[in-house]
């Protein structure tokens, strides 16, 4: 009694076979590569029209001291164990140098009383985990920009890489350089007057669960980006060279490299 | 003996084209999308499975938490909600899988991907709620210009007078036939108008309100549902509406005749039912 085209009619049945396929066997379906590469276009989509609305000034919603967590959960890396890492610890960072280097003009090795004599922003800004909690906190550091204008950012650089002192992994491997944490942003978010290099937490120095002597705030995006334990901060021209080649830690491991959502 | 038409009994065809093909298509997309919407986003749930009320999370009181804890009679799932508990041991909490006792929120069979990762649900969820919201779209602008909502959604006052008849019909299961069934009665009206223009749109409301990103150029989002936590807790609110919704849908599409409901929407062709026989009600 169909009236339907036939070969519409059988678009419409090869529609339901695949979603059919694809619901009762989403556990194996849902982590094939070729699937997984489909899936991850939507990701670029939405970094691309993020970064279409949103444009590069707008501000993330600040909020008042009242606001401010009594428990803001640590994650990641809390104790980092790595020698070098506990060294700078036992000498209360005075040995530690953020190292700025790659496409810029001078390499920088600051101090963190260099730091703090930089100019400063303090702001009460949201912490939003990937896993789905939130927790407020103020922090207060040097805006990014300011540490990138006294480089001096070469024009070829697009991407700002923060290699960490912590090792997130357990398991032994050969080489640990490999494991360290590490993220990187654009310079977008590295130029954006609320990304800072923060070195204080709610009024005092940055404790080492919470990533002491420096760690990085993207307000833009989830709690993933902002590395801990900062050691270096690198300017490059592409990823693809780092570690999988995702832009991260987490990204390597199928995270999302834009977290804004 | 062919129909013979009178005052009181109209012939009416037998085959009525009831649904647009672009209706059918963006229905069976957003079916869909609907699914592994919700399995992918179950496996994001699982990744913290505690809802809160506000800006941040309260870890010590959340609104909402599906947890597994040790008794004296070993691991037991416990669901809290508004300050009961419930074991929802098998289910929620910890369930059976493969013959082992798992430490999740939502079971296995009903997360995408199974195991719990978290990356690749979050890379399911994304795709499928950009799908989604396109195909929403499309339907949203195709229905304004050919006034779909307002002809076949929109219940007349006098439709709308009849809202206890059809609610003591619907729950005798019995359902109109003939001419009658040409138009949606007034309870599939305005479920579908809530599905909509209410629970979908806040679906994709308080979805964005969770983007950090969204939240800096839309602030008021955060006003409007009283915090980004909030706002993760009225999405998964309303998307158990949605399968409450789906639930029921499922069980009036069998109800009332699954061959014929789904012909016409896959086809588009309603059978009225055959106008010779009278009415069996």
């Amino acid at each position: 009694m169909s009236l339907e085209h036939p070969r519409r009619r059988d678009l419409w049945w090869a529609f339901a076979a695949i979603s059919g396929l694809a619901l009762s066997g989403s556990g194996r379906v849902a982590v094939a590569p070729r699937i997984r590469s489909v899936l991850n276009a939507a990701s670029s989509f939405t970094y691309k029209m993020q970064r279409l609305l949103i444009g590069a000034h707008r501000l993330a919603p600040e909020y008042s001291e009242a606001d401010i967590s009594p428990a803001f959960r640590p994650n990641g890396s809390i104790d980092p164990q790595d020698e070098d890492y506990l060294k700078l610890v036992g000498n209360h960072f005075v040995d530690w140098r953020l190292k700025v280097h790659g496409l810029v003009e001078h390499e920088l090795s600051l101090s963190l009383e260099q730091l703090r004599a930089l100019p400063t922003r303090t702001q009460i800004t949201r912490h939003d985990c990937v896993e789905g909690w939130s927790c407020i906190a103020k922090w207060s550091g040097v805006p990014l920009s300011e540490i990138l204008l006294r480089a001096g950012v070469r024009p070829e650089a697009r991407f700002a890489i923060f290699h960490c002192a912590d090792t997130l992994d357990d398991g032994e491997s050969a080489d640990p350089e490999n494991i360290r944490y590490y993220e990187s942003i654009d310079l977008i978010d590295a130029a954006h007057p609320q990304t800072i290099v923060a070195y204080d937490m709610n009024g005092a120095p940055l404790t080492v669960r919470h990533g002491a002597p420096l760690r990085l705030r993207v307000e833009r995006q989830l709690g993933y980006k902002m590395a801990k334990y900062i050691m270096r901060i690198e300017l490059v021209q592409s990823l693809s060279g780092l570690h999988g080649g995702q832009g991260g830690y987490w990204e390597d491991r199928g995270y999302e490299w834009y977290a804004g959502i | 003996m062919a129909a013979v038409p009178s005052p009181d009994r109209p012939v009416v065809e037998r085959w009525y084209f009831r649904h647009a093909a672009l209706v059918r298509a963006t229905h069976w997309i957003n079916a869909v999308c609907f699914v592994l919407l919700l399995m992918s986003g179950l496996q994001i749930f699982n990744a913290h499975p505690a809802l809160y009320v506000g800006e941040q999370s309260d870890f010590d009181h959340p609104a909402m938490s599906i947890r597994a804890r040790l008794s004296e009679n070993g691991l037991v799932g416990e669901t809290m909600f508004a300050g009961h508990s419930f074991d929802t041991s098998g289910i929620l909490g910890i369930s059976n899988e493969d013959g082992q006792i798992s430490q999740r929120a939502f079971p296995s069979w009903i997360t995408i991907p199974n195991n719990q990762d978290l990356a690749t649900g979050r890379r399911w969820h994304f795709f499928f709620a950009w799908l989604l919201v396109l195909n929403g779209l499309v339907y949203f602008t195709w229905g304004c210009v050919r006034r779909h909502f307002d002809r076949d959604l929109l219940p007349s006052r006098r439709e709308l007078s009849h809202v206890g008849r059809e609610v003591l019909e619907h729950l005798r299961l019995r359902f109109p036939r003939g001419a009658a069934a040409r138009r949606y009665n007034v309870l599939q009206q305005l479920t579908y108008l809530m599905v909509v223009f209410v629970l979908f749109p806040l679906m994709i409301l308080t979805g964005l309100t969770m983007s950090p990103g969204i939240d800096s150029a839309v602030p008021q989002l955060l006003t409007l549902f009283g915090g980004r936590q909030s706002a993760r807790l009225i999405h998964f609110l309303v998307a158990s509406s949605l399968t409450f919704f789906v639930i029921v849908h499922l069980v009036m599409v069998l109800a009332s005749g699954v061959w014929n409901n789904l012909r016409s929407m896959i086809t588009g062709w309603y059978d009225l039912g055959n106008p010779r026989t009278p009415d069996v009600a």
